[in-house]
């Protein structure tokens, strides 16, 4: 209580004087009474483009914290960098960041393969490698990489969720696989098939019938849909990205392929993949998610989708208003800030580290109700639960209840 | 035009010092306090590397007429064999890079035997199918047990013996610039006698080569196998610097730069390859700076991005320098040293 | 069997757009002796033009033809322009070139309309043509524009003053220009047919892939092996050598060897029938004379 106040009386100061004067605290390099400085890697050219508009929203989220008076009176400085979504750049890029830029800490680095190149090394260092964005499993390791956290659910774990609820649902499934040939691809579907495969006494020994990759630089999707639909399945998991979920589903509807179809969070954006690939031929789609859709109108009024709204059109107006990652990033700048908030004024490496670990029933702006991050020094995922959802008309509909990691 | 080059005088002095001008950099970082020395040096590693990698590709298409956009794929070739070799064998590093070249000279010239019937741009097709097919082959199924598949493998950094203290990356800086110099030797040395007359022969004028008694299908494949050894050597040593290999780092984007470093630092030049492993990495970042001071100074609402600086400053240098920054130094070396003539005229 | 056709079908549709890539590439190999590789990145900012313009309400086939038309002099301002200074240029620093012009197109597009992918409309309907799912009219329609292209510039090479003077300047500008072809506006003719012939490309894949700035850098790759399997200064060459690879890399896929190899084993039958004919499949062996 105490610390807000003061911070309410600094806001004010601070945009008259750009350094207030604050108890000098614990200062790792990067961070001083008037700055944190913290770094990233983003893909914001190459294959991986598109996830680019995670760093821009999260450079827009900081802005609109800096211009309200920042961080217990310091301003927020993202040195984001492109990384092409190669590992070998990610690695030279994370060094020029930590040892010539000086950076407190590397916030949600993109990409999985980038990100395990430089695990290592930041743990190393003892450089906090803080809300990586990927959801491969391997993130929450304390015990061996105590510097390296992930953010969101784990693909793993929402792939564990798919394969029961086809379970509980189908009588007698004959599940197709579309995945991308990459880290994603591997993780959402290994965690699936395991558990698919231990169901066996209820849904038969071989409910998968068909697993077709892709490479990200094919141009269409196009064959491998007719090899899936030829297996005569009547599910079909499609673990791709954005631009590839639109072909699958624009395809499998003109060639009259009508499964059940579960697509992972990663495309369960409406802007860039569900509304691309057709609304008519996408109802009834079932996806995790654990962000609002924020194309919904239902969420209008709640108090965290205004705000979102508002920055969205004073620090984000060149974003597309559809795109999902705005609020994906939006909520994990909000998380960032939090854990900064919570150091005060010792910023230092490892009470940034400790402070990520202290997270208790966080509740973050634009995460479905209910959802709230927990972490503990021994606890690695922030973000632990999903709620399924079909698509209906133009939107994501809620259904169930949370489903936890702990209870997957 | 280049035949001679090797024997003017001047050439053998210049590279010298040059050569102990690079070995006496990492010295600094006794005497400095710049915390970012270590930083520094690993970019020194990366810019030696891609140097090989561009000296492997100059003794193919700047020295031997043949043209390749296949290189990252035997560059992926060394840098798994090291990977490979590390990881399962439990070898030491250093003892990974002859392998490796091996590995990859013959992988080189079993790919020069088809490519002695493709020419131009067939072959340039060639070459670009192994770049396109390499990353997708890493990651196949059946010997995913081997690369790691889409997750690649980590490596462990060797630790520099500790008689030299020095620390461990002006230790691998060392090492890459001993690789590279006892490579650029090996070239300068091999394009130098018969051998290297009889490439640059080929190249200048095949038909007129074979009637000299050049054996053309031997020296053809024999390049592309140097070549791709070299470049498999530069691939080893990026996998132990980098301590990771994974399919994503070995994409057409590779073999693209290491063109783009050929022809900016200099075809058919030996001190261009240096010049051209340097700018491949300085001006990615040089290009992310302009488009930083840009939106400062012009207070843009939009980020400039860094790719289409790169595009434009790329098609300057094209413009002020059509035959690269080597070639441009010759140039004026050149109008330099006929000064005087000019002048009595 | 139904399986069969259907992956036939699909094969040339996609075979059909590497053809119109390929297309672009020969129309430019044939008037200027280069290889363009912005010619993809060409193609898809063009493709952003005419989305702009259908966004705007121009309806579609005025914006596909203005947006051929602003491609035309497009490809005319970079041949006139931007690799004006380069005549006398090695070939490698024209690539490198073609490499500048290729990343700045694809930044400057995710600059202005972002990385998202869009719909872009098509004007063929998407539904069956016999009413059981194996062939749609928008494969046929892809297929056919393609066989049209083809058809129109083969005429234009063979039974043409233009074609023909078109030609001789890329083969023999000095001889060309001796007979009194002027030489330098052919070569920036040949550019502004390549820059249209690939806006077309582009409006006719995007539908099927969807408009994002890396469009057209996976098809470039097929496109450029179709135009050399076919012969690379041959359009009927070009448009065989696309439904070849087309074809091919679906049945490869689907039957041979899974999906995860496909596009290499694809291109190794491509590079093995260059081993066999070094000039492509329909192109002509030419002897030079010392």
């Amino acid at each position: 209580m105490k610390k807000l106040t003061r911070r309410r009386v600094l806001t004010g100061a601070a945009t008259m004087l750009a350094a207030p004067a604050i108890a000098a605290g614990k200062y790792s390099p990067g961070a001083s009474d008037t700055e944190i400085k913290i770094g990233q890697t983003m893909p914001y050219s190459g294959n991986a483009s598109a996830y680019g508009q995670n760093g821009r929203a999260h450079a827009a989220y900081f802005k609109m914290i800096n211009e309200t008076g920042g961080i217990n009176g310091r301003k927020i400085n993202l040195i984001s960098l492109d990384d092409g979504y190669s590992p070998p750049k990610t690695v030279e890029l994370a060094r020029q960041l930590v040892e010539r830029d000086q950076v407190l800490f590397l916030y949600a680095p993109l990409g999985t393969q980038c990100n395990t190149a430089i695990q290592k090394y930041m743990n190393q260092k003892k450089v906090p490698q803080l809300f990586v964005s990927t959801g491969a499993s391997k993130w929450g390791d304390p015990a061996h990489f105590p510097w390296t956290m992930g953010w969101q659910p784990d693909y793993r774990t929402e792939g564990e969720i798919y394969a029961k609820h086809i379970k509980q649902t189908i009588k007698n499934p004959k599940i197709a696989i579309l995945r991308q040939n990459d880290d994603m691809g591997n993780d959402y579907v290994s965690g699936f098939r395991e558990l698919i495969s231990s169901f066996k006494d209820t849904i038969g020994a071989d409910a998968i019938v068909a697993d077709a990759t892709y490479e990200v630089t094919d141009p269409t999707v196009d064959s491998q849909i007719l090899q899936l639909k030829n297996s005569g399945a009547n599910v079909f998991y499609n673990v791709t990205t954005p631009k590839f979920a639109a072909q699958a589903i624009k395809k499998s509807a003109e060639i009259g392929w009508k499964p059940v179809q579960y697509i992972v969070n990663v495309s369960a954006s409406i802007g860039a993949a569900i509304k691309p690939g057709g609304f008519e031929n996408a109802q009834g789609i079932i996806t995790a998610q654990y962000i609002k859709d924020i194309t919904d109108p239902s969420w209008a009024t709640s108090p965290d989708f205004m705000e979102w709204k508002a920055w969205m059109e004073k620090y984000n107006s060149s974003a597309n208003p559809m795109e999902s990652a705005n609020a994906t990033g939006y909520a994990s700048a909000f998380t960032v800030t939090q854990v900064l908030r919570q150091c005060g004024d010792d910023l230092t490496r490892e009470n940034v580290m400790r402070q990520a670990a202290n997270l208790h029933d966080l509740e973050v702006p634009m995460l479905l109700p209910g959802i709230r991050l927990n972490t503990s020094p021994t606890d690695f995922y922030p973000i632990k639960s999903v709620r399924l959802s079909h698509l209906e008309g133009e939107h994501w509909k809620l259904f169930g209840d949370l489903i936890s990691r702990d209870a997957a | 035009m280049t035949a001679n080059w090797a024997n003017k005088r001047g050439v053998g002095a210049g590279a010298l010092l040059a050569w102990a001008g690079l070995a006496l950099l990492p010295l600094i970082g006794f005497i400095t306090e710049n915390t970012s020395f270590d930083y520094y040096m690993y970019m020194g590693q990366s810019m030696l590397i891609y140097a090989i990698a561009v000296l492997g590709l100059n003794l193919l298409i700047g020295f031997n007429g043949q043209i390749s956009l296949g290189h990252s794929a035997f560059f992926a070739l060394g840098a798994y064999t090291t990977a490979i070799l590390m990881n399962f064998g439990g070898w030491p590093y250093w003892a990974t890079l002859p392998v490796a070249a091996v590995v990859c000279f013959l992988a080189g010239l079993a790919f020069g035997f088809p490519a002695l019937k493709l020419e131009g741009h067939y072959l340039a097709l060639a070459t670009f199918t192994l770049a396109i097919a390499m990353p997708q082959l890493l990651k196949y199924k059946a010997i995913a047990g081997w690369t790691g598949g889409v997750g690649g493998v980590l490596l462990d950094k060797p630790d520099p013996p500790e008689w030299t203290g020095l620390s461990a990356d002006q230790f691998l800086y060392y090492l890459c610039l001993f690789c590279a110099m006892v490579l650029f030797w090996l070239v300068f040395n091999l394009l130098r006698g018969r051998s290297g007359r009889a490439i640059m022969a080929i190249r200048d004028h095949t038909m007129a080569a074979s009637t000299m008694g050049i054996d053309i299908a031997r020296y053809k494949t024999v390049a592309f196998g140097i070549s791709a050894g070299i470049t498999g050597i530069a691939g080893a040593l990026s996998a132990i610097t980098v301590a990771y290999v994974a399919p994503d780092s070995f994409t057409l984007q590779l073999s693209i730069s290491f063109l783009v470093g050929l022809v900016v630092g200099g075809i058919a030049s030996l001190p261009g390859c240096l010049i051209g492993g340097a700018f491949i990495v300085l001006v990615q970042n040089s290009a992310q700076s302009i488009s930083d001071w840009m939106k400062g100074t012009f207070a843009l609402r939009y980020d400039v991005p860094a790719w289409a600086i790169y595009g434009v400053l790329l098609l300057a240098l094209m413009y002020v320098l059509p035959d690269g920054i080597a070639g441009g130094c010759a140039r004026i070396r050149a109008w330099w040293t006929t000064r005087g003539r000019r002048e009595a005229q | 069997m139904d399986f069969f056709i259907q992956q036939i079908a699909s094969g040339l549709t996609s075979g059909a757009i590497y053809a119109c890539v390929a297309l672009g590439l020969v129309m430019i190999y044939v008037s200027t002796d280069h290889i363009n590789f912005a010619q993809g990145e060409m193609a898809m900012f063009a493709t952003y033009l005419a989305w702009a313009m259908i966004n705007a309400g121009v309806p579609y086939w005025i914006a596909f033809g203005l947006t051929i038309a602003v491609a035309f002099f497009g490809g005319l301002f970079i041949q006139r322009v931007i690799l004006k200074p380069l005549e006398h240029a090695p070939v490698l620093a024209l690539v490198v070139c073609f490499i500048a012009l290729l990343s700045i197109f694809n930044a400057i597009a995710g600059m202005i309309w972002s990385y998202t992918i869009k719909q872009f409309p098509s004007p063929f309907p998407s539904h069956d043509l016999f009413g059981n799912g194996l062939v749609s009219v928008q494969q046929l329609g892809v297929v056919g524009v393609t066989l049209v292209m083809l058809g129109l510039l083969t005429v234009f090479f063979r039974f043409t003053t233009l074609g023909l003077a078109m030609r001789a300047a890329a083969q023999n500008p000095a001889s060309a220009r001796l007979m009194g072809v002027r030489v330098a506006w052919m070569l920036a003719l040949g550019w502004g047919l390549a820059a249209s012939i690939g806006a077309i490309a582009g409006m006719l894949v995007a539908p099927i892939v969807f408009l994002d700035p890396n469009m057209m850098n996976g098809i470039l790759v097929y496109g450029f092996a179709s135009a050399l399997v076919g012969g690379i200064g041959n359009p009927m060459g070009a448009v065989a050598g696309g439904f070849i690879v087309g074809v091919l890399e679906n049945l490869v896929g689907s039957y041979v060897i899974g999906n995860e190899l496909k596009l290499s084993f694809a291109l190794v039958v491509v590079v093995g029938v260059l081993l066999l004919k070094p000039a492509g499949l329909f192109g002509r062996v030419i002897v030079r004379r010392v």
